[in-house]
């Protein structure tokens, strides 16, 4: 069995979860090749054969290209499948490339199955075993699903051309907006989610945060709707901490958000929902009404 | 200008999921469906354009599904879509990203539509697929997972998000399909005079065998709820009684209470 490997680069460097693509292929036992945009500083620590493409001439994100660009090294290399991490370039990829080779596509694998891949869906409460028919089968991964392994070794370089241009033009990147407080350093992170409701309801949760001597952080929704500052923001598109406690609050578990808060030393939620997701990696999961418990808890505190 | 926004009804997620009688989807019995989330998004930035077009450009909905999609529908009818279609389907959960995105490219197809709105994923399925299959079908350029939209002559520049919220600015020639992230807008609530004047939009109902030819590319074969891994403490009951437990918890697992 072969699989091929999408890399991601970003700035001229390897992103370092494209090491997790190595992880999923030593747990399927295939014999491995990667494809990358990008340049020789951005190639893998891997003995293997990498198929290079110069993102100096193709862009770092130009997907009529790129898509072309994997397209050919399916075609010299062969594999029974194609695989991407399931991030903002591996869902905005892996489609295109699974219409060009009119390939069944499994999004977001957290697991193999029998029979099959497993796939979260409902939001992260259920899960789903899904069979592709026929191939190449083009997959992406979960983020963390599949432990990264760095193979180590010094690339065998092939490098890969296409001829043409691209619909689409990329103007450059923006970086993140960082404004407030440095929640990284937090010892104590008391979180509010959209199940608190609404924006005014958000002094019960800080003043839980003060009895606790910690900082409030908040779930994307919550910053979306303008109630907290963009700052706030635990998860990929926000910070990622681990406090000694974190406390969430009326917080569903969405893998974004978990992404940046699963570290945390010992997690407690309050959730109305016993199924709720969060459940997976809280150590003490409160199931009750955010806003008749917190004002509860934090009375007793204070005494 | 025409305009398609693409919707889809998912259950509220709070539900308790439980499988058919097949075992490889959830039973609907119980559910309540909404709109999903990403789509009001793509809804409401479709109105936000026609907005800035001074009203020219029509906005079509369109829908995949069973006959409860209707209710779906409406609501985007009364944040200000002019028409839509129901793709009429009682088992379009059996459909793969792939089928979908081919019944709605096979609707597309003649219309001419000068940009099309998805959602960059659907809360029940999360595929992240049809949208972008659905552009590769009709040849459309497109942007996934946008923060930021504008229009101006023939040319939509976006903001894609990417990890760590960093984000990446596109520019694309229309006809063109972009995929809306959460965040990208405020979507509106209908007022209720929309909402009486949404009943009298036209809902033109196409059965699904009419669109699609393509077989599936993915068998569902199971589904079922995660296996628990965490050793978790789950506290119930009364909320003075969950206080005292979980301070007792604190104390003895964790150094931050004294
Ligand atoms: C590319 C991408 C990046 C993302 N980045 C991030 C990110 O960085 N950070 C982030 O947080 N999200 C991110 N998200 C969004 C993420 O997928 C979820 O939508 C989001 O985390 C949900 O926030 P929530 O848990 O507050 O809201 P919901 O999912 O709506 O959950 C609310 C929870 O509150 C509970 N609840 C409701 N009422 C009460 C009550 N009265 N008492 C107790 N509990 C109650 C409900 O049972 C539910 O579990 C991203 C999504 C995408 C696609
Ligand atoms: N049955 C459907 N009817 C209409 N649009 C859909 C349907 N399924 C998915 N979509 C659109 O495709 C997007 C991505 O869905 P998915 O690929 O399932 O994650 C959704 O946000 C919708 O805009």
């Amino acid at each position: 069995m072969k699989v091929l490997l999408v890399g991601e680069s970003r700035d001229g460097k390897l992103l370092e979860y494209s090491y997790e693509l190595f992880g999923f292929a030593s747990q399927l036992g295939a014999e491995t090749a990667m494809v990358l945009i990008g340049n020789d500083a951005a190639l893998p620590s891997y003995g293997g054969t990498v198929y290079l493409a110069d993102a100096g001439k193709y862009g770092e994100y130009n997907p009529d290209l790129h898509k072309r660009l994997v397209q050919a090294a399916v075609e010299r290399e062969k594999p029974d499948y194609v695989v991407f991490m399931h991030t903002s370039y591996g869902w905005d990829l892996a489609p295109r490339v699974a219409a060009l080779l009119k390939a069944p596509q499994v999004s977001e694998v957290v697991a193999l199955a029998e029979g099959g891949f497993e796939r979260p869906c409902c939001s992260q409460k259920m899960r789903q075993v899904v069979r592709p028919v026929g191939g190449p089968v083009v997959l992406t991964l979960q983020g963390g699903a599949f432990p990264a392994l760095v193979p180590g070794g010094a690339p065998l370089k092939q490098t890969l051309e296409v001829a043409g241009e691209g619909r689409t033009e990329f103007l450059g990147y923006e970086a993140a907006v960082r404004k407030g407080v440095d929640l990284t350093r937090a010892e104590i992170i008391v979180s509010a989610g959209r199940g608190v409701g609404k924006k005014e309801n958000l002094p019960v949760i800080a003043e839980l945060a003060k009895v606790l001597g910690g900082e409030v952080g908040a779930s994307r929704p919550v910053v979306d709707s303008g109630w907290m500052e963009a700052g706030a923001q635990v998860g990929v598109t926000g910070q990622t901490v681990s406090p000694k406690l974190y406390v969430a609050c009326g917080i569903s578990g969405a893998i974004q958000h978990l992404a940046g808060m699963k570290k945390s030393g010992f997690i407690v939620a309050i959730n109305k929902d016993k199924d709720a997701p969060i459940g997976e990696v809280a150590d003490v999961l409160v199931v009750a009404d955010v806003m008749q418990f917190v004002p509860a808890l934090t009375a007793k505190l204070a005494k | 200008m025409k305009i398609l926004v693409c919707v889809k009804q998912v259950p509220d997620m709070e539900s308790r999921f439980r499988p058919d009688a097949a075992g490889v989807w959830y039973a609907e019995t119980d559910l309540a469906f909404r709109v999903n989330e990403y789509d009001e998004y793509a809804i409401e930035q479709a109105v936000l354009l026609k907005e800035q077009l001074g009203g020219e450009p029509e906005i079509t909905l369109l829908s995949v599904g069973p006959d409860r999609v209707v209710e779906a529908i409406k609501k985007g009818l009364a944040m200000g879509a002019d028409r839509a279609v129901h793709v009429r389907d009682p088992a379009a959960h059996l459909k793969d990203p792939f089928q979908i995105a081919s019944i709605i490219a096979a609707y597309a197809k003649g219309e001419g539509f000068d940009v099309i709105f998805t959602g960059m994923q659907s809360l029940d399925r999360g595929s992240t697929q049809v949208g972008v299959a659905v552009a590769e079908a009709l040849g459309y350029p497109c942007a996934t997972t946008v923060v930021a939209f504008e229009y101006a002559d023939g040319t939509v520049t976006v903001k894609r998000e990417l990890e760590g919220g960093v984000k990446g600015t596109v520019r694309l020639k229309t006809p063109a399909l972009v995929t809306c992230q959460l965040g990208l807008n405020q979507p509106r609530y209908p007022t209720l005079p929309n909402i009486m004047k949404a009943k009298k939009k036209e809902v033109a109902v196409i059965p699904v065998e009419q669109l699609l030819q393509e077989e599936a590319r993915l068998v569902l074969a199971q589904f079922s709820a995660p296996a628990k891994k965490g050793g978790g403490v789950v506290l119930e009951g009364e909320v003075a009684d969950q206080v005292d437990r979980l301070i007792g918890i604190l104390k003895d697992k964790t150094a931050v209470l004294r």
